[in-house]
């Protein structure tokens, strides 16, 4: 997307559905080749193409538009959640979030915004992006209630936890061809004080009623793709708690080893305080039992804090997808619905293994590098317990 | 002349392990086992010629036998360890059964530098009773007991187990002692932890395996990921099936700390031993001043030592000169033996305690060095693990980042 541009596809709230043009993004096919083949749809250039919608030929126009418009770096809105701090006010305390955002769009008045926001102002937005996007998959938001007295939601871990979930959000919504030119986010990153505090109660009840009926049909008009659909979710929520399942023992195994190696290294000591020659050896086993301790300890902590939230965040997400609804299905509205589903799976899809690929590969880096803190403490005694033994061969 | 350390000349080695069933000293039907002890000259291998190795059959109670016989012959030396008699110290996964194999095999090894110890010590490996052990598998028993040591072994454990003080206490011995106390506390500890520490490592490692499955089983519902997390799951097996080999060495490096905490123990009982030493001069040095005072009262007439006789004697009336006379001669002897048993027992002293010392910085040496060689390949070990750690999630990261 280069800056000047002319987004045709740009949705601005209540429009009629057969208005709303398909998003099939460029972007998201050219980085995926694979995925544009799943979508049935073909490029001139050899890729199938599903014309029987009547929303995909003008998407293919658009998409051959907007080929040149491949990676992130013509992006032209750049969000981020940051600074968090706490509140105190007579009624209540909470913690607001500094949401920055810099950006070259002509649908902004200004490049750079600075506002503070707190949670239930993401909760509002996201809940007008359901409302008035019903058609698209909304990223999901970090839970919203905590258990007072069981979790703190002032401790810095959590703080920092629901930043990072906040960040994701923002950024997601940020990068929607479809959802990024919303009126309600453009207010959300623009606006000094968020409007909706009267109207906040009517709307989120009507917003729910929405939600119910649009969800609906989401996964309820269901060719047999989107059952697959439906299946591969249930599998893969099932794997991801598998994996969270996995992962929690994992830190609890190794917490309870970073217990018995913080005993351990100790003993060294108090042997080397009654001995002579053997003094300096045995310290520096103890000293390196205590560096590999420490060692352990960030990796448990990382683990804790990075990974265990992140694959937490896509059940949620998933969740999200999966909406029960018992409502009529209105035929004709139901291929158009469908198409945009299947975009926005496609742009899932690809989230998902870049971030599993990402994911992934940051726990590995992190068990890397924890050998090696520990591998560089041990390797650093082997000389000195040799030299001395060198030495004392000498003088004997 | 066998002056010379035994294994200068001959290589010993405790070859095999096998399983007898046999009638005990009750009559009864019993399973042990026997270790193969092999024996051949130096010089064999360099020469060329490989000649059939003198080898017989022992198990381990006749290699108690003969650590008991060594103990109490050189109660002045510190006698080497014989390796536990029942598997201590044991995480879940180890078997602490004497019958499983791999106990069995860390025993071999433990008779195995038993013998290595013994032959290379230069008192040790004199002693023909040590000798006959590797050479004459039958009727060694035997000559074990003829040598008479199990009497002495036995007042010697009786004055060992009973509690006594000894008035100056040298004070070298009582630090040695209390050396040996601390040492085996500290070991003891090294070793529970360790073993506790190991046990929880093990299921860290053993954990990740189920990462192997569920990759798998993710895969197949993936596209794109699937060959990625497929391969990333086989090296989380790989992974997972790293610890055996891990702990198997470890093992190693714990039975070489328990070695010297039973070392620590033969220490303290060469102490124990010349407290005891001490404490027999100290009695007879007490009992013949004591006669040399009695002689004096006799002979000057006046008491100043209470004694049964002279109480008597004021009882039923004074004794006869004649009385007297044989009195005085008969403590005279005593007194004269009293001064001989004193001689004998201070140099008995004096030789335990230049003995015992020169032998006891012997093993102080031997002690550094070993276990210092000990921390060395334990920190090995640990490199090697961490650099198969290392591997190990480089592999999974390629196949993570081909996602």
């Amino acid at each position: 997307m280069s800056a000047g541009a002319p987004r045709s596809l740009a949705s601005s709230g209540q429009k009629s559905i057969q208005d709303i043009c398909h998003p099939l993004s460029a972007e998201e096919s050219a980085l995926n080749p694979g995925s544009a083949a799943d979508t049935g749809l073909i490029l001139p250039n050899g890729t199938p193409v599903d014309t029987s919608s009547p929303a995909s030929s003008s998407s293919l126009l658009n998409r051959l538009q907007l080929d040149d418009d491949l990676d992130g770096e013509t992006r032209d809105l750049f969000v981020t959640v940051e600074d968090p701090k706490k509140h105190v006010s007579t009624m209540e305390t909470y913690i607001t979030y500094r949401v920055c955002t810099k950006t070259t769009r002509t649908e902004f008045d200004l490049p750079e915004y600075s506002v503070r926001r707190r949670y239930q102002d993401f909760d509002w937005l996201r809940n007008k992006l359901e409302e008035s996007q019903p058609t698209h998959l909304i990223p999901p938001l970090p839970e919203k209630f905590v258990m007072k007295g069981v979790v703190d939601r002032f401790s810095e871990e959590f703080v920092e936890t629901r930043r990072k979930a906040l960040d994701k959000f923002l950024k997601r919504v940020a990068d929607h061809p479809v959802l990024s030119f919303n009126e309600h986010f453009n207010a959300f990153l623009s606006a000094k004080d968020l409007n909706k505090r009267q109207g906040l109660a009517l709307l989120t009840k009507m917003g729910e009623s929405v939600k119910y009926v649009t969800g609906g049909y989401k996964l309820r008009a269901r060719p047999a793709e989107f059952a697959a659909m439906g299946d591969y979710l249930d599998l893969f929520t099932q794997k991801m708690g598998t994996i969270d399942r996995i992962a929690q023992r994992i830190i609890k195994e190794q917490s309870e080893f970073l217990m018995e190696l913080r005993e351990y290294g100790p003993v060294y000591s108090s042997w080397s305080s009654f001995e002579e020659d053997l003094h300096d050896p045995l310290e520096g086993v103890s000293g390196c039992v205590s560096n590999c301790s420490s060692a352990l300890e960030e990796l448990t902590e990382d683990m804790s804090e990075d990974f265990l939230p992140v694959l937490r965040e896509y059940v949620l997400y998933i969740e999200s997808m999966k909406v029960p609804s018992d409502v009529e299905k209105c035929q004709d509205r139901v291929e158009c619905f469908n198409a945009d589903l299947k975009a926005d799976w496609d742009r899932w899809e690809n989230n998902k293994r870049q971030d599993f690929r990402q994911l992934l590969t940051g726990m590995a880096n992190k068990n890397i590098q924890h050998y090696e803190k520990c591998l560089a403490a041990w390797e650093s005694l082997v000389p000195l317990l040799q030299d001395k033994q060198e030495a004392e061969g000498e003088t004997s | 002349v066998q002056d010379c350390i035994l294994l200068k000349k001959m290589e010993i080695s405790v070859a095999e392990a096998e399983k007898r069933t046999g009638k005990n000293a009750v009559n009864m039907q019993e399973t042990y086992t026997v270790y193969l002890i092999e024996m051949r000259p130096v010089d064999a291998a360099s020469e060329g010629t490989n000649p059939v190795p003198d080898s017989l059959w022992r198990r381990y109670s006749e290699f108690e036998l003969l650590r008991n016989y060594l103990l109490v012959t050189y109660p002045f030396l510190v006698v080497p360890p014989l390796p536990e008699k029942r598997a201590e110290f044991v995480w879940h996964k180890l078997s602490a059964d004497n019958m499983d194999p791999d106990f069995v095999e860390r025993r071999r090894v433990g008779l195995e530098n038993f013998l290595l110890r013994v032959a290379s010590h230069p008192d040790l490996s004199t002693d023909k009773i040590f000798y006959s052990f590797l050479t004459e598998e039958n009727g060694w028993k035997e000559t074990v007991f003829e040598t008479g040591f199990q009497a002495k072994a036995d007042s010697r454990l009786k004055a060992l187990n009973a509690t006594f003080r000894v008035k100056n206490p040298d004070k070298r011995f009582a630090e040695m002692k209390h050396y040996g106390d601390e040492l085996q506390s500290v070991i003891s500890q090294l070793l529970r932890v360790r073993a506790r520490a190991a046990d929880r490592l093990y299921g860290v490692y053993k954990v990740h395996g189920n990462y192997g499955r569920v990759f798998s089983e993710w895969s197949a519902i993936e596209k794109e990921m699937g060959d990625g997390l497929q391969s990333a799951g086989h090296h989380m097996d790989a992974y997972a099936a790293s610890v055996d080999d891990i702990l198997e060495e470890e093992e190693h490096y714990a039975d070489q700390m328990k070695e010297y905490l039973f070392y620590a123990d033969a220490l303290r009982a060469v102490c124990r031993k010349h407290e005891l030493t001490q404490y027999e001069l100290e009695m007879a040095a007490q009992d013949l001043t004591s006669k040399k005072q009695q002689r004096e009262e006799l002979a000057t007439g006046t008491i100043r030592t209470f004694s049964l006789k002279g109480v008597t004697s004021k009882l039923f009336g004074q004794e006869t000169p004649e009385q007297r006379e044989a009195k005085l001669k008969m403590l005279e002897t005593q007194i004269e033996e009293g001064e001989e048993l004193v001689k004998e027992r201070n140099a008995e002293c004096e030789e335990f305690v230049k003995s015992a010392w020169v032998d006891i910085e012997r093993f102080k040496e031997q002690k550094d060095h070993d276990l210092r060689e000990a921390l060395i390949s334990y920190a090995i070990m640990q490199i090697s693990m961490c650099k198969k750690g290392i591997q190990v999630w480089n592999n999974a990261k390629e196949c993570f980042s081909k996602m």
